[in-house]
């Protein structure tokens, strides 16, 4: 049975190795597949999407390590992804810093605030700790709309690219861009697998399970909470920087708690608990609200009565209709699904007690 | 003098949609353990479907406000007690994939009001004497802070009288303090979580027509802007108390508006703060029980 | 089996995912005080709460000869289980006669005999019942149970924490209750246990070790230290 699952585990990670390879050879390939991507896989538009979907598979790993491995639901998660993007972005503007030291000061700021929050927050538990989450989130929201001059307000920071290397700006470089994300899903991949295995990350799980019995076994829970809160914010932060340089700017809708919802929604329709869920979840999210987009804005919609049209042009309005529908109906999420289509067994139970243990 | 009396005042109204939101909210999770991230689209639909009709009849009569009250009130009971019963009910017992479903629900009503009535506010009509100003001690305090309070103030005595004189009422009061013992009982607690639901989709609801007025317009993003602060209510008053909610409500408003105008426009951070000091000292809120 | 008016049969438990009770299996008669008795953590207490659906279970549970394990808490109560859960749980911001109003299932509750039973508790109907003494709590939590007409009664653990004389006063009530109604009785103090049970079933390790006369088990001291590891 042991040498079954180190042999299945193997055989995941080659997987995901010749998949790693496959997406880096993506930019130097021409391939196109209709109706899921906008254009050749050598395009700039098609490797901008791509590279976004990474990002969002890495964010949705962040937030599983949060959510799935240590059981806590934030609803603040943004505000890290947010202090990344805000924060090299003003650091880019209002210093002369180059990126890499501009990169530095900011990492520094996100674990100093990941761990003064983080230590606020744990505090307390379950709901109380989501409701805090939210509202610090909520706070920072409030302090990039309320300061323009900093931030950019309303309208978004435009990324000052006086100190970035050549190499990471305009069109013709999506590329690099696009290699960077893949590496740095990579590295989110390989430290969440890291920390999860850990003896701080096994003693987080069994914290979700029984706090009581940590505290017994002479572990503070507290300690390996707040371990995985800054690390999951640290490698949300790193999100938001890179999504900064690919986007070219941010938008205050970073901050939202809105987006949290977003990256919680990716995590489980990828399902809880599941790593490689997570990365699926972040990439088809991604391609869909693209493709719904595009959809909302067809002609076949436009032309479409009233009660079809208004809800089929509104991609959210589909994404949270399919999120309820994967809540009731799937649970444990795509993984869970897959799982389920091998085994030809029903692990609907351990998904949900998954679920429940997150609790 | 007048300056404190009218913050004060404006602060009570604020307080008071607060508690519109936060009461059904805390009811909510004190019986059923369901954080419900629907509420805002059960005030910004009611706030709509006040709107709307105000359209139809005219909205500068009495009668039509006092009709849109009440049909705000009943499409948020409707429409809350139909998502209990639809989807939450489906997950019994299992709450965080009930959160989830109401974040689903959040997110696709908005949407779905974005695409029915558009994202820029719409701006409503009352009757002329909402918008005029009545001077209590020296403050020129707009008239529609006072149907607020009132309407908050007879929710808070109609919930009360509620939970006080009825069976349901006594079920869902016992519920809160051990459902399973409720069960026990011989009793089927689901049909409860109905009920409260739809109470709170109710107040929900009215709170979105009378929203609509303190703010002058409706908007999709309505209920979802209040509902953050009524989370922030319902944490710092104690889940599942409605005392502790009403106090609470009273107290982040007041202390908003202050900031705001004597701090340079912090209200909300000091609102933020609030909170952080209150789960320091006293994690389980001012009149929460022990988690 | 259809002489019994409670079947047990291959019952298991868990409380979040911990194995509590392991295919446990017993048949109660329908008459007098059943002692279902073992050694600590033998999971007597998560076996009443199995029966009744308050925590996860497999297993058959038969009531008057109908299946219920599959049946929701409130629908197994409804058929006429009284329960008298350990630690009283009675809720503490209501008043005492909301308590036992609140526990009315039947049309015509039989208030007469709580007032005779208890009538500590009609005098202070008006208070809450969480400023009441331990032993006015149990007395709540037993009269929720009496207050209506039931086919049997699961009783825990009702002398915990008492003072003696309030032990006496549960003893007799139950004793009362006992005539009309079959009571399954988990207890720690072996004198109620001589006192009102007729019949006991101890349990270990999920098997019945023991099923029959309680007299002749707890007067013979040897099968007692056996048995419960206490004499």
């Amino acid at each position: 049975m042991k040498s079954l699952a180190r042999l299945s585990q193997r055989t995941w990670w080659m997987i995901g190795g010749a998949f790693v390879v496959l997406a880096a050879l993506l930019p130097l390939l021409n391939i196109s597949i209709p109706g899921v991507l906008p254009g050749a896989t050598y395009t700039p538009g098609t490797l901008q999407l791509l590279a976004l979907s990474l990002l969002f598979a890495c964010l949705a790993l962040s937030y599983h390590l949060l959510f799935g491995t240590a059981g806590m639901l934030s609803f603040g998660h943004a505000l890290y992804f947010a202090l990344g993007a805000y924060g090299l972005g003003i650091v880019l503007k209002q210093t002369d810093l180059t990126l890499i030291p501009a990169l530095g000061l900011t990492l520094a700021i996100v674990i100093v605030a990941a761990y003064l929050l983080g230590s606020l927050s744990l505090r307390v538990t379950g709901i109380s700790f989501a409701m805090v989450t939210l509202a610090f989130a909520q706070a920072g929201n409030v302090l990039v709309r309320r300061n323009p001059g900093l931030t950019g307000g309303e309208e978004g920071l435009r990324l000052d690219t006086t100190h970035i290397p050549d190499f990471l700006v305009g069109v013709v470089n999506t590329r690099n861009l696009y290699w960077i994300s893949l590496a740095l899903l990579v590295i989110v991949f390989v430290v969440v697998a890291w920390f999860e295995h850990s003896r701080a990350g096994h003693a987080v799980t069994a914290t979700r399970e029984n706090e009581l019995r940590v505290r017994v076994l002479g572990l503070r829970p507290f300690g390996v909470k707040l371990m995985a809160f800054v690390i999951a914010s640290v490698l949300a932060s790193l999100v938001g920087m890179l999504h900064l340089l690919l986007q070219s700017g941010t938008t205050p809708r970073a901050t939202s708690a809105d987006f949290t919802l977003t990256i919680l929604v990716i995590v489980v329709l990828g399902g809880v608990g599941s790593r490689w869920g997570a990365i699926v979840g972040g990439i088809i999210y991604t391609l869909l609200d693209q493709r719904l987009t595009a959809l909302a804005a067809s002609d076949a919609i436009a032309g479409l009565p009233a009660i079809l049209r208004i809800p089929l042009s509104e991609p959210l309005f589909i994404l949270g209709t399919l999120f309820i529908l994967v809540v009731l109906f799937l649970p444990g999420g795509i993984a869970g699904a897959v799982r389920r289509l091998g085994t030809g067994a029903q692990v609907t139970p351990l998904a949900r007690k998954q679920l429940e243990e997150a609790e | 003098m007048s300056t404190i009396v009218l913050l004060l005042i404006t602060g009570l109204g604020l307080g008071a949609l607060y508690f519109l939101v936060a009461s059904g909210l805390s009811l909510i999770y004190g019986l059923m353990g369901v954080l419900n991230f629907a509420h805002g689209s059960f005030l910004t639909l009611g706030a709509f479907a006040g709107w709307e009709l105000a359209r139809r009849l005219g909205g500068e009569s009495w009668v039509t406000l006092i009709a849109s009250l009440l049909l705000g009130m009943v499409v948020g009971a409707i429409v809350a007690a139909a998502t209990e019963f639809l989807l939450i009910r489906r997950l019994y017992n299992r709450h965080i994939e009930q959160v989830l479903v109401t974040v689903g629900l959040a997110l696709a009503t908005v949407a779905l009001f974005d695409g029915i009535w558009g994202t820029d506010p719409i701006y409503v009509t009352a009757p002329p004497w909402l918008s005029q100003t009545t001077e209590i001690l020296g403050a020129r305090v707009p008239n529609d802070r006072f149907l607020l309070i009132a309407a908050a103030v007879l929710v808070l005595l109609a919930i009360v009288a509620f939970l006080r004189f009825t069976r349901f009422g006594l079920v869902i009061r016992a519920g809160v303090e051990n459902r399973s013992m409720v069960t026990a009982l011989g009793i089927d607690v689901r049909k409860a979580f109905t009920v409260v639901f739809a109470i709170g989709g109710a107040a929900a609801g009215l709170g979105g027509v009378l929203a609509s007025h303190y703010f002058g317009y409706v908007s999709p993003q309505l209920g979802g802007s209040l509902l953050i602060f009524a989370f922030i209510v319902t944490v710092i008053g104690g889940l599942g108390s409605l005392a502790g909610a009403a106090i609470a409500s009273v107290a982040v408003a007041v202390l908003q508006q202050f900031a705001n105008y004597f701090l340079g426009g912090t209200g909300d951070l000091m609102v933020v703060l609030l909170l952080a000091v209150v789960l320091l000292v006293r994690p389980t809120g001012i009149l929460g029980k022990k988690a | 089996m259809t002489d019994s008016i409670l079947t047990v049969s291959n019952l298991s438990a868990s409380i979040d995912g911990q194995q509590v009770v392991e295919s446990v299996s017993f048949a109660m008669r329908p008459v007098g005080v059943t002692a279902l008795l073992g050694r600590n953590g033998v999971g007597k207490t998560s076996t009443l709460r199995a029966i009744l659906g308050l925590i996860e279970r497999s297993g058959d549970v038969t009531i008057a000869g109908e299946r219920v394990d599959r049946e929701p808490t409130h629908r197994i109560v409804q058929r006429g289980v009284g329960y008298v859960p350990e630690d009283r749980e009675v809720f503490a911001s209501l008043t005492v006669a909301e308590n036992l109003r609140l526990a009315e299932r039947d049309s015509s509750p039989n208030r007469e005999l709580i007032a005779e039973l208890f009538p500590d508790l009609t005098q202070r109907a008006g208070q809450l019942a969480g400023t009441l003494s331990g032993g006015q709590q149990q007395m709540v939590s037993l009269a929720r149970a009496l207050v209506n007409d039931n086919r049997v009664l699961l009783v825990d653990e009702p002398t915990k924490g008492l003072a003696p004389l309030i032990v006496m006063d549960v003893a007799r009530a139950l004793a009362r209750a006992a005539e009309t109604v079959p009571v399954l009785l988990v207890e720690q103090n072996l004198q109620v246990v001589r006192m009102l049970a007729e019949k006991a079933i101890v349990l270990e390790g999920g098997r019945v070790v023991y099923d029959g006369s309680a007299d002749y088990l707890l007067g013979n001291e040897a099968l007692t230290k056996e048995l419960l590891g206490v004499a």
